[in-house]
């Protein structure tokens, strides 16, 4: 009752009215909050009563417990012997692992096929309308059961690996990629390494030293080869050796989420392509840019401005939707936390409010960030345009 | 022939892309075919009747009936049927011109609560049926409407408390619709299977399908009232003066003036809403329900009919498919209507 006129009388009515409108606002607003208290004090009853009638322990002690449960991909030394505390940080390793690969792959892919729509070869443009159309319309958890059942798990053993190049093999226990392999004390080198593509990325564009990130790259180039070998997977017995492996349960996964995401970022950007005013082009061909440079100097940097904020709704939904690994038991948080964890301990309160917490907490850094990123492109489109 | 000389080979970058495209295209496309169609099974009734090397099609069209209805049964199917032409009779009121919109809200809830006593059965001479048995497109269906149904109340709510000029209702609201649009579906779908059960009175227990409803109704709340939120800052400031000029207090307001008009502006974001919902819904079969495509997975388990995945999961993909972008043409369409006539 009181927000409207409220608002809209507030200032010109004489003093009494005044008086009772913003009185009816405050007992509005205490109505409002007692509702809420009393609610969650009758959950909060529920709960106790309940936890006590069943014999369910309560606090975080469990954390401490040994989880008694492997874990088969994890970037951090997991045993049977660790604690559920650290069940959880690896859950959570792998869930952002997972998240940020595809995050990165679905940009890629969803960009390419976005600017691929406006292509004036007919068939790309309608090949990449097909992309969007038939992955944006169907479940993604059906698309991670297909990927992962009717594709990975059903190609040939080891023995006949789809072979490619001869440096990476497919089979149905996995993808096997050569791996970098540090020779021992070559700590310093990494961090060299590390520097060196720091400083090269920080001074593509400098004007002065017009090559410097070729020089860059060479010296990170040198600093490989001194540093590290190339182990490339091997056939030995039945198995193979050497090289590292993808399980298929992560390259469904990854594969799913990112094309399943890139779907709807290409529509993000054609939808900023689309909002670059025509007389933009048209300045654009005026200065006999060619296609190619038109796209990256003059659209593409105003587009940006539009696709940035919804593409930070696409990588906040990419996150959440990896929790989908779930269903193909690959060990992200949830399949660890909420999943294993949660039926060894039966402490739901516990664990399903520490994933939400965790979802959450990620939800809002990405958002954060991503509108960091939105201020300073904003910014960079106005001081240009 | 000239439209080809433009579109396909204008370059020689152009033509270089239309051959490697063509050929990708039949390197993919003619070996599916082949199996899907050409080289498919088609009549028969077992495992065995599939010898061809393609698709075999018997399976789902042995299993049509369940992937359809779940376990209900199969005496009583026939419910699940007229339920099924109810809610397509229903959902053409709202395209209805003459039908007002408080006849067309009387007759869903009416047609809604008529559903749900035929699907659940127990009164007149209709056997009880449980919700265990519900299942396939059935259930999906349930979940996508139902979930919908419970939400909407909410999520005009929230919408409007999260617009409300009193701060304390402004926050809680905020916080509780960023609370669900912040954490993944399935984590709201195990607190709903797990942690509910807890929330309630000792012996107040919830029935399975009414725990992942109210789990997904909370969920897309959220989401619809953020939708619903876009609708209502549409609304010029002068129609919330007309109002106040014509005496209504704030509820009188919100039904008679704002609301009909944001709920106008907002229909395409409501069927994304909705084809997001229908597709979210497959998530149920991770907490053990059978959906759609939850029994069409379970299936592929089945003795009788193994490594028949990359069928199964084609026809659901068509299925859903085909619903989805049905619904997705209708947003646009809706789209540009409202665009030329209702503004």
């Amino acid at each position: 009752m009181g927000c409207i006129t409220h608002r809209l009388y507030g200032s010109f009515l004489d003093n009494n009215l005044w008086q009772s409108v913003r009185h009816t606002a405050i007992f509005w607003q205490l109505v409002a909050v007692a509702v809420i208290v009393a609610g969650g004090m009758w959950l909060f009853g529920n709960i106790l009563d309940n936890l006590a009638n069943r014999g369910i322990a309560s606090g975080f002690s469990f954390l401490k417990s040994t989880a008694g449960f492997g874990i088969s991909t994890s970037l951090i030394d997991f045993t049977e012997a660790s604690s559920i505390g650290r069940a959880f940080w690896v859950g959570l390793l792998n869930t952002l692992m997972v998240s940020a690969i595809s995050v990165v792959l679905a940009t890629i892919l969803g960009f390419a096929v976005g600017i691929a729509r406006f292509s004036n070869n007919w068939l790309l443009a309608r090949l990449a309308m097909g992309f969007v159309e038939t992955l944006r319309n169907i479940p993604l958890l059906l698309q991670i059961f297909f990927w992962y059942f009717a594709v990975l798990r059903s190609l040939p053993g080891p023995r006949q690996s789809y072979d490619i190049a001869g440096l990476a093999y497919l089979n149905y226990r996995g993808f096997y990629i050569p791996k970098l392999e540090f020779f021992d004390g070559s700590g310093w080198s990494v961090v060299g390494i590390v520097i060196l593509a720091v400083a090269a990325f920080c001074l593509r564009r400098h004007r002065v030293v017009p090559r410097i990130s070729v020089v860059l790259a060479v010296l990170i180039l040198v600093f490989l080869l001194v540093s590290a070998s190339v182990s490339v997977p091997a056939l030995k017995g039945f198995n193979f050796t050497g090289g590292s492996v993808l399980s298929p349960e992560f390259v469904a996964l990854v594969i799913a989420l990112s094309s399943y995401t890139a779907a709807f970022i290409a529509e993000i950007v054609r939808a900023g392509i689309q909002s670059v005013p025509r007389g933009q082009i048209e300045a654009a061909d005026a200065l006999a840019l060619s296609a190619k440079d038109r796209m990256r100097f003059v659209v593409i940097p105003q587009a940006l401005r539009v696709i940035v904020p919804l593409l930070t709704n696409q990588y906040l939904n990419l996150t959440k939707n990896s929790s989908l690994a779930a269903a193909i038991a690959f060990p992200d948080l949830v399949s660890v936390f909420a999943g294993t964890a949660l039926n060894i301990t039966g402490q739901a309160i516990e664990i399903i409010g520490i994933t939400m917490a965790v979802y959450l907490t990620i939800s809002l850094l990405i958002a954060f960030a991503m509108n960091a990123f939105n201020r300073s492109t904003a910014m960079r489109g106005l001081s240009t345009g | 022939m000239s439209w080809v000389r433009e579109n396909l080979f204008s370059s020689w970058g152009n033509t270089l892309t239309s051959c490697f495209i063509g050929f990708v295209l039949a390197w993919a496309l003619v070996p599916f075919v082949d199996w899907a169609v050409i080289s498919a099974d088609w009549g028969g009734s077992k495992r065995t009747d599939c010898n061809s090397g393609g698709a075999c099609w018997v399976y789902v069209i042995q299993r049509f009936d369940q992937f359809m209805y779940g376990f209900y049964p199969v005496s009583e199917r026939w419910r699940v049927d007229v339920v099924g032409i109810l809610l397509v009779v229903a959902l053409t009121l709202f395209f209805w011109p003459r039908v007002s919109a408080r006849l067309a809200l009387l007759c869903w809830a009416l047609a809604l609560f008529f559903c749900w006593f035929l699907l659940t059965g127990g009164v007149l001479a209709l056997p009880y049926v449980e919700t265990r048995l519900w299942g396939g497109m059935m259930l999906t269906v349930v979940l996508t409407v139902g979930g919908l149904v419970l939400a909407f109340p909410v999520a005009i709510l929230l919408a409007l408390g999260r617009r409300s000029s009193l701060p304390l209702v402004r926050i809680s609201c905020t916080a509780f619709i960023e609370l669900w649009r912040g954490v993944p579906l399935i984590t709201v779908l195990f607190m709903a299977s797990v942690m509910l059960p807890l929330f309630l009175p000792d012996g107040a227990g919830v029935d399975k399908l009414l725990r992942a409803l109210i789990g997904v109704s909370l969920f897309a709340g959220a989401y619809l009232a953020e939708v619903i939120r876009g609708g209502l800052q549409a609304i010029l400031r002068g129609q919330y003066e007309a109002a106040a000029a014509l005496g209504l207090g704030y509820w009188k307001t919100m039904t008679y003036v704002i609301m009909p008009q944001a709920l106008r502006h907002v229909i395409p974001g409501l069927l994304n809403t909705i084809i997001a919902l229908f597709k979210d819904t497959t998530l149920v079969l991770i907490i053990g329900m059978f959906d759609f495509l939850g029994i069409i997975q379970a299936s592929l388990n089945d003795q009788e009919w193994l490594g028949l995945a990359a069928e199964g999961y084609v026809f659901a993909a068509l299925i859903y498919w085909s619903i989805c972008y049905s619904l997705s043409r209708l947003s646009i369409k809706v789209e540009q209507h409202s665009g030329v006539h209702r503004v």
